[in-house]
């Protein structure tokens, strides 16, 4: 299990030296995107309307942070369950979406999906997010402000821990880890 | 009767829901660090690392503990010779609920409609669960709930023919299909008997008893026991990472029920298991 430091937007030749379990400290720019965002970003796309960002090469955390003490970027940030993401993933993994963030498993289709595109699946550790908050440097609306949690936020992170679940060789942490474990 | 005045109710939910979100109780932090010592996986063993040294930069910073401060499930025990004045019980505990995530910097995550899901913008209405007990005390508890963990949540009316058996394997198969959704290591609570409402009751009700305190029945006692252990062998560890600690605590709580029932509920709870007390 090897550590990597990899900047955003992702790059193929980065992504094929990821294996399952393996640790990425991740930097540059990111997007927050949640349930209501997803199904406003699938909305815009079915409507052939421009979307607010560019997802070419680029990561999406699944995350809501809570709102920003005086003197902070960001208040705690942390992922949340990507199954509820797993519906509105493929046309994003067409229009080049590399990487997500979340926590717990993703459905066969996805999974499919990302190893066809090269795309990686990372969870970050959910429950911590005091600590993960430290690593956003900026933090910015750019959609959906409406949604107050949910909205699109921009992210500037330096060295986000997260762990690589999804390979592009389509191997799965969750499932061997737990096969690995198992007692009976 | 004892009066208790609602502006001394809003103040104390305020202040409960923005310590509870902060704090880590000692109880799961104690509980942690011995399943860290315990834990043979190595990226086990970092998580819950991790999640000791979230504890301590969320209180020194005044940072929520994880960013879903949860909907506010509320448990009242109001006993029978107190008068609340100062106008409407429930209404102050949603003032105090409004305060506390406005001031405490907490996230607001409740939509005023399953289907038109707009945000209310403040986390309420408060999930309000009252008790009438004798006594001239007020005592409030406040549970900052978590949704993935309570995603990951289910009853089932089991018939009475498939027993203790049929009771584990529904709670052993429900922390196992849940996997890294809950964010293990998880606290399960189960509820046994009653009905469909008492038992899911029971459920939320057990996620709040301290770590480490068994059933006073030896019988339940011994089930906690033998679900905690089998739920530790399944493999999914800390973050479902792989790892021996999946759960740090199983609590069963239980109720008599019909002759031809034997309703079950699960309430899985993140190892952000938050919640605070006052007694007024
Ligand atoms: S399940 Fe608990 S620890 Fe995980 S993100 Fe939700 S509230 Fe936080």
């Amino acid at each position: 299990m090897s550590i990597h430091k990899i900047q955003t937007p992702l790059k193929d030749s980065e992504l094929q030296k990821l294996k399952i379990g393996d640790s990425v400290l991740l930097s540059g720019t990111i997007y927050t995107a949640r349930d209501s965002a997803h199904q406003r970003l699938i909305q815009m796309l079915k409507a052939k309307e421009t979307l607010p960002f560019d997802l070419k090469d680029q990561v999406l955390f699944y995350a809501g942070p809570a709102p920003a003490p005086p003197g902070k970027p960001v208040g705690s940030i942390g992922p949340t369950t990507a199954c509820r993401m797993d519906s509105y993933t493929l046309p994003l993994l067409d229009i080049g979406l590399k990487g997500m963030i979340g926590k717990g498993a993703r459905n066969q289709t996805v999974r499919m999906a990302m190893q066809k595109h090269s795309a990686v699946y990372f969870a970050a550790i959910g429950g911590i997010a005091a600590l993960l908050a430290r690593c956003i440097k900026s933090s910015k609306i750019i959609a959906f402000e409406d949604l107050g949690p949910e909205a699109i936020r921009q992210l500037e992170v330096v060295n986000l821990p997260v762990i690589v679940v999804n390979d592009v060789l389509g191997g799965d942490l969750y499932e061997e880890g737990v096969f690995k474990f198992k007692k009976n | 009767m004892r009066e208790i005045k609602t502006d001394q109710i809003v103040q104390t939910v305020r202040s409960l829901c923005i310590e509870a979100n902060i704090h880590l109780r000692q109880d799961v932090i104690d509980r942690i660090q011995s399943c860290r010592d315990q834990e043979t996986s190595t990226i086990g063993r970092q998580v819950l690392g991790q999640i000791l040294e979230n504890a301590d930069v969320a209180r020194t910073s005044a940072m929520p503990i994880c960013q879903d401060t949860g909907a506010t499930v509320v448990l009242l025990k109001v006993g029978q010779d107190v008068h609340i004045t100062g106008g409407s019980l429930s209404e102050a505990i949603h003032e105090g609920v409004r305060q506390g995530y406005e001031e405490g910097f907490l996230r607001k995550s409740i939509v005023q409609d399953p289907f038109r899901r707009t945000n209310t913008g403040d986390n309420t209405p408060a999930f309000i669960h009252t008790e009438i007990v004798p006594g001239d005390q007020l005592k409030i508890t406040i549970i900052p709930k978590g949704g993935g963990s309570e995603n990951m949540s289910e009853a089932r009316m089991l018939t009475p023919s498939q027993g203790l058996e049929g009771v584990k394997q529904f709670v052993i198969n429900r922390v196992r299909i849940s996997g890294g959704n809950p964010c293990p290591p998880v606290i399960v609570g189960v509820g046994i008997g009653g009905t469909l409402e008492v038992c899911t009751f029971l459920a939320k009700k057990a996620i709040i008893r301290p770590i480490g305190q068994r059933h006073p029945d030896s019988f339940y006692a011994e089930l906690e026991t033998s679900l905690l252990n089998e739920i530790n062998q399944l493999g999914i560890g800390p973050q479902a990472f792989g790892g021996r600690c999946t759960a740090l605590e199983v609590f069963v709580e239980v109720r008599p029920c019909h002759i031809a029932s034997l309703p079950v509920a699960v309430n899985m709870q993140c190892h952000a298991a938050r919640h605070g007390e006052a007694v007024l």
